[in-house]
């Protein structure tokens, strides 16, 4: 809502206090001023001038040469390029000298050889939108009425010597969409009076209930209707210093009828509609609901199917206005209509929301229809109105009003104890002061003993309840002061819980091994959402998305962070390692909530270790992956219960990668993505792994038990072993550690060979075995009889021999 | 025989003083001191001498040889620590080379918000609470005061995957469920931090996925009060103990009294900048007291009970702690922009 300062000056008495502390005060009440905007901000020495002549430039086909008077002696030559510009016209002249909008000065100056002392001026150059400017000068100069007064301020008669505070409203407080309502709320933070606006209306022998029947089927969604009839009117121009409200407030004037109902829309927050009386084409007022299917010209010019849940004003028979929306074409007042029937009623918000929404027309009435008006305006607005048309446009109005009236108006009475408002709000405030407040939001309030009962006016109709007075006295008594406190009584432990203190250490561990932290979204396109899931399910999809890339939530997060790696990978980073943890979703049927499923997945590419001076260079590969992984289940205390398992995964390279179990179960993967996925996201050999991490945080860790330092030395025995290539280490290690138990304590690979020197289908593979005895030092003997059993084994289970 | 035993300690003294290696050291060594060298000579030939002189001459040829063999020994080590000086010098290295590096990544700069304002909390007495993405339209809009058709729903047009089912569009619906979990009973002090999703079209102010990161506190007497001084140590520790806050009557459905909380402009000291707008305040987040319909909806006597909740932007808080001018940075993950949040403030 856009607040003319001098407008709001006509109902509160703002003496005293400037437009910018004005903004300040409602702001700190309840309602955010966004903004003050000084309309005539950089504009000077801009006057009303006559012209006195107005002749073809001899040098130029497109541009006048024009005298005129501008009330300092002799008329000025000023040549001039509108199409609109004419001898007789009153126009705004910017002087030499003077200064408009973005910085232009006028200069004396000379136009294809003809002298040019100023320059007359669009509206558009006097800093107002173009789609605020009446359409008969919005490609021209404006002309103003005959008897605006040579030389003085155009400015001020266009009522730019104003500050408009622009209304952040919140849809508790549609009160505010009305000027009146403004003026209420500002009497109220000001402790000022409120002057309601003046309708004298004179007595007329002639009825509006002669001229036109009103009916309303649709009692719900129309529990009042009132028609008022102005006969004899004569279309024009309105008031100057109306358009000037209208354009300030946002809208664009057309004639005086029109604008006295977008007038008192803004002054009383009641919206109006004028019909031309005779083009209704009958005597009667219809309200009723639309039939589906109905077909319906609105006066913008488009033909809407309408349906049963759209109500609409009919002659009876057609309709003739889409209710509290728009008019039609075919009843809209013109430059010849005389008779105006003036419609004020009071719609269901509902009713008119679903219209405007149906049919993307959101307009000025349908916002406050929507957002709820008060229903006690309902008729003053409409008596008001009928009053400036009789004024401003030489109308008769007619005698009373057509009308059903079947509205019941019960204002809200709320009672609530001081000890409460001071409960809630930790204030020590007295009765005296909470009564003070609600009276200068003229809002009736009796005290009995320690309660105040509070009559809400209909024209707030956000009050409700108790906790709705408190919030009035909050805000007027001041946040500011409020005092700080802390909660007081029994108290909570703080703390993380076991799932979330263990995912920041899984954050830890990665980032100190290299990798940065993503966070992509979970919306992605059909294609990508089921890539590299881990479960099989349906995707899930969203009813209405903005775009087909962000229309699916996803069962993966490794697609997003190929996207990450593509991205950087395209800006000269392409050795770079991240990791995401985040939900994915997976469907449980349709209208049931999915089940959410937080994985950790990671994506490496390009260079893993890197220092080029000394020359090192290394690629990442499978084993930088798993490494990591390794660590991470060590630093969970996890690594015995996990297997890693040679698998096929879509989109994986078919032998270098590996099934992660927990305890048997399937939990995710670790590979290089497949080349041609690769190439797809334009990616050196990118190695990723992404599993639940739901599975791994809720896994219980045993508690920490310390084991005791050996005392005595272990005995180490390395062996060098020929075995079948398709022989992983994991399983001769199993057989190893099975067969040496339990001194024999570790086995680790220390060196592989599968070159040309081996027999074809064999490869070498070399372990380092330790043995131990926590309680003694081992003899030799001890040692070989276990070692033997063990190379047994080895031969036995894998065929795995000594290389001789 | 006393001269010659001179003349051969002075000739050896000056060979030392001129040997330039140990190999030439060694040499002088056994030339003198030998078996077959002079002084050895000279000793044999002592039996010609009287019983008076014999001593003597030994005695002198003793002195002579043990002042060559110092004399040696302390050439020697003057050689071998110029040897090892030498070496030293030749493995000098070029101490402005860069480092061997140690790979680190960091945390997303909305995580380390988040962690920041957990911990802030944490300290407070405050748990974590989590809930689902995908909510139920009763829990994101109804437990909230938010019945079908109510006008606020325009607020924050939703990602709806069917009529009840929709990507949350705030992390409140956490409180619903908490507090529904909780059986009417007090009290309550919780955070609840997660991404949301709305209608929005990605530009530098908009996303249509951001974080959210909710507060609530119900119990049998909490008060506005409460609220602001609950915010007004957050803010300190969150901004600076010289931030200054103030409240700002607003609107949320699910509160009632609403407020915004500002913060006073830290660039301009409040007396208005580009950053603020020329109001030397800085809107931070939105709060209130529990709405009674909500509580009585989650199962409590809003009689007996009340409560207070905020919630803010992380996205919107690190734009103005760190300066990030476009809030799809956060959803790009460029690493030149990750990596500037490594430092540990
Ligand atoms: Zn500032």
């Amino acid at each position: 809502m856009f607040v003319s300062y001098k407008w709001l000056q006509e109902y509160v008495d703002l003496s005293g206090v400037t437009p910018a502390e004005l903004a300040e005060k409602i702001t700190k009440s309840g309602i955010e001023v966004e903004g003050v905007e000084i309309l005539n901000e950089g504009i000077k020495n801009v006057v009303v001038g006559y012209v006195v002549e107005r002749e073809q430039h001899p040098n130029a086909t497109k541009l006048n040469k024009c005298l005129v008077d501008i009330g300092e002696g002799e008329p000025v030559q000023i040549i001039c390029g509108a199409p609109n510009v004419d001898k007789g016209q009153k126009v705004a002249v910017a002087k030499v000298g003077a200064r408009l909008p973005g910085g232009v000065k006028i200069k004396r100056a000379k136009l294809r050889g003809e002298e040019s002392n100023g320059m007359i001026c669009s509206l558009q150059e006097l800093g107002i939108e173009s789609k605020l400017i009446q359409k008969e000068y919005s490609e021209g100069i404006f002309v103003f009425p005959a008897d605006a007064e040579v030389g003085t301020d155009a400015l001020d008669l266009l009522g730019r010597d104003d500050q408009i505070l622009e209304l952040g409203l919140t849809p508790n407080r549609a009160d505010c969409l009305s000027m009146l309502g403004v003026a209420y709320e500002v009497a109220a933070i000001l402790g000022r009076e409120v002057k309601l606006p003046e309708t004298n209306l004179e007595s007329a022998e002639e009825k509006a209930s002669d001229y036109v029947t009103v009916t309303v089927e649709a009692k719900e969604d129309n529990p009042l209707y009132v028609a008022k009839v102005i006969k004899n009117v004569k279309i024009s121009n309105s008031p100057l210093w109306m358009q000037a409200r209208l354009m300030s407030a946002g809208i664009r004037p057309h004639n005086n009828v029109v604008d006295i109902t977008n007038y008192i829309l803004l002054e009383y927050g009641q919206p109006l509609h004028a019909f031309d009386y005779d083009r209704l084409g009958s005597k009667q007022i219809l309200v009723r609901r639309a039939a589906d299917g109905e077909k319906f010209i609105t006066l913008d010019d488009v033909e809407r199917t309408l349906t049963s849940d759209h109500l609409v004003i009919t002659n009876g028979k057609e309709p003739v206005a889409l209710a509290g929306v728009m008019g039609g074409a075919n009843s809209e007042v013109t430059s010849d209509t005389t008779t105006v029937l003036l419609e004020s009623a009071y719609f269901n918000g509902a009713t008119i929301r679903k219209a405007s929404k149906d049919h993307g027309l959101r307009s000025e009435a349908s916002a406050r229809y929507e957002k709820g008006i008060d229903p006690n305006r309902v008729r003053p607005a409409g008596e008001r109105a009928a009053y400036l048309m009789a004024k401003y446009a030489g109308g008769e109005v007619l005698e009373g009003t057509a009308e059903v009236d079947v509205l019941t108006v019960e204002p809200a009475v709320v009672s609530i104890t001081l000890e409460k408002i001071n409960r809630v709000l930790g204030t020590d405030i007295q009765m005296k002061e909470v009564k003070d407040i609600f009276d200068r939001l003229q809002f009736d309030a009796v005290i009995e003993d320690d309660t105040i009962t509070v009559t809400a006016p209909t024209r707030r109709g956000d009050i409700k309840i108790e906790e709705d007075l408190i919030e009035e006295v909050a805000r007027l008594f001041g946040y500011d002061n409020i005092p700080y406190t802390l909660p007081i009584g029994s108290t909570t432990p703080g703390k993380l819980s076991e799932y979330q203190k263990k995912r920041r250490v899984v954050r830890q561990f990665l980032e100190g091994a290299g990798l940065y932290q993503a966070v992509t979204y979970s919306l992605t396109s059909e294609q990508k959402a089921a890539q590299f899931a881990l479960e099989n399910r349906d995707t899930i999809r969203l009813a209405m998305p903005m775009s087909e890339d962000r229309s699916v939530l996803r069962l993966s997060i490794l697609p997003q962070l190929l996207e990450v790696l593509k991205y950087n990978s395209a800006r000269q980073n392409d050795s770079l390692a991240v990791y995401e943890t985040g939900n994915v979703f997976l469907a449980n049927g349709t209208d049931v909530q999915p089940e959410e499923s937080e994985h950790l997945a990671a994506a490496i590419t390009g260079l893993w270790h890197h220092h080029s001076w000394q020359g090192e260079k290394k690629p990442v590969d499978f084993f930088v992956a798993k490494g990591i992984l390794e660590g991470l289940f060590d630093r969970l205390g996890l690594t015995n219960r996990v297997e890693y398992v040679q698998a096929q995964v879509e989109g994986m390279h078919p032998g270098r990668t590996a099934e992660i179990r927990l305890n048997g179960a399937k939990i995710g993967f670790v590979g290089q993505v497949h080349p041609s996925v690769q190439k797809e996201f334009d990616l050196k050999d990118t190695y990723v792994f992404e599993l639940s991490l739901k599975a791994v945080l809720n896994e219980e860790t045993n508690a920490l038990q310390y084991q005791s330092i050996p005392r005595f030395p272990s005995i180490t025995r390395d062996i060098a072993l020929v075995a079948d290539k398709e022989t992983v280490s994991g399983s001769l290690k199993s057989i190893i550690l099975e067969a040496g138990a339990p001194l024999l304590k570790d086995a680790e690979v220390f060196d592989l060979y599968q070159g040309d020197k081996m027999e074809a289908g064999k490869k070498s593979i070399a372990f380092s075995l330790k043995y131990m005895d926590p309680e003694r030092t081992l003899t030799d003997e001890e040692v070989t009889k276990v070692h033997d059993r063990v190379l047994n084994a080895l031969a036995e289970k894998a065929g795995a021999v000594l290389r001789g | 025989m006393q001269e010659r035993l001179k003349e051969l300690q002075a000739e050896a003294i000056q060979k030392v003083d001129q040997s330039a290696g140990l190999k030439e050291l060694n040499d002088i060594r056994v030339a003198y001191l030998g078996k077959k060298g002079p002084i050895t000579e000279v000793l044999r030939g002592m039996g010609k001498l009287s019983a008076e002189e014999r001593p003597v001459i030994g005695a002198l040829a003793n002195e002579v040889r043990e002042a060559i063999a110092a004399k040696i020994e302390a050439k020697q080590s003057a050689l071998e620590e110029a040897a090892v000086q030498e070496k030293l010098a030749a493995e000098s290295i070029d101490v402005t080379l860069p480092g061997r590096p140690v790979k680190a990544g960091n945390h997303h700069p909305l995580t380390k918000i988040i962690e920041e304002i957990e911990d802030l909390f944490i300290g407070m007495g405050y748990e974590i609470a989590e809930g689902p993405e995908v909510e139920q339209d009763y829990y994101n809009f109804e437990a909230l005061n938010l019945p079908k058709g109510h006008p606020a729903r325009d607020m924050q047009d939703s990602f709806y995957i069917t009529e009840e089912i929709l990507l949350r569009t705030h992390t409140s619906p956490v409180q619903a469920r908490t507090m529904e979990k909780h059986q009417g009973k007090g009290p309550i002090k919780i955070i609840c931090p997660g991404k949301v999703y709305r209608r929005d079209n990605d530009d530098a102010t908009h996303s249509h996925q951001f974080m959210q990161i909710e507060g609530l506190v119900v119990g049998e007497n909490i008060r506005m009060s409460d609220l602001k001084g609950t915010l007004n140590v957050f803010a300190k520790k969150m901004f600076g103990e010289d931030r200054e806050i103030r409240l700002r009557p607003s609107f949320f459905p699910f509160t009632e009294p609403s407020v915004e909380m500002d913060i006073s402009c830290k660039m301009c000291g409040g007396h208005g900048c580009n950053v603020c707008k020329h109001t030397g305040w800085i809107e931070i987040l939105g709060a209130g007291m529990v709405h009674p319909n909500v509580l009585e909806m989650a199962g409590y006597d809003s009689k007996k009970y009340t409560g207070f909740a905020f919630g803010m932007g992380p996205e919107r808080i690190a734009m103005l702690k760190y300066g990030v001018d476009d809030i799809r940075h956060f959803y790009t993950n460029d690493v030149r922009f990750l990596n500037q949040f490594a430092i540990e403030e």
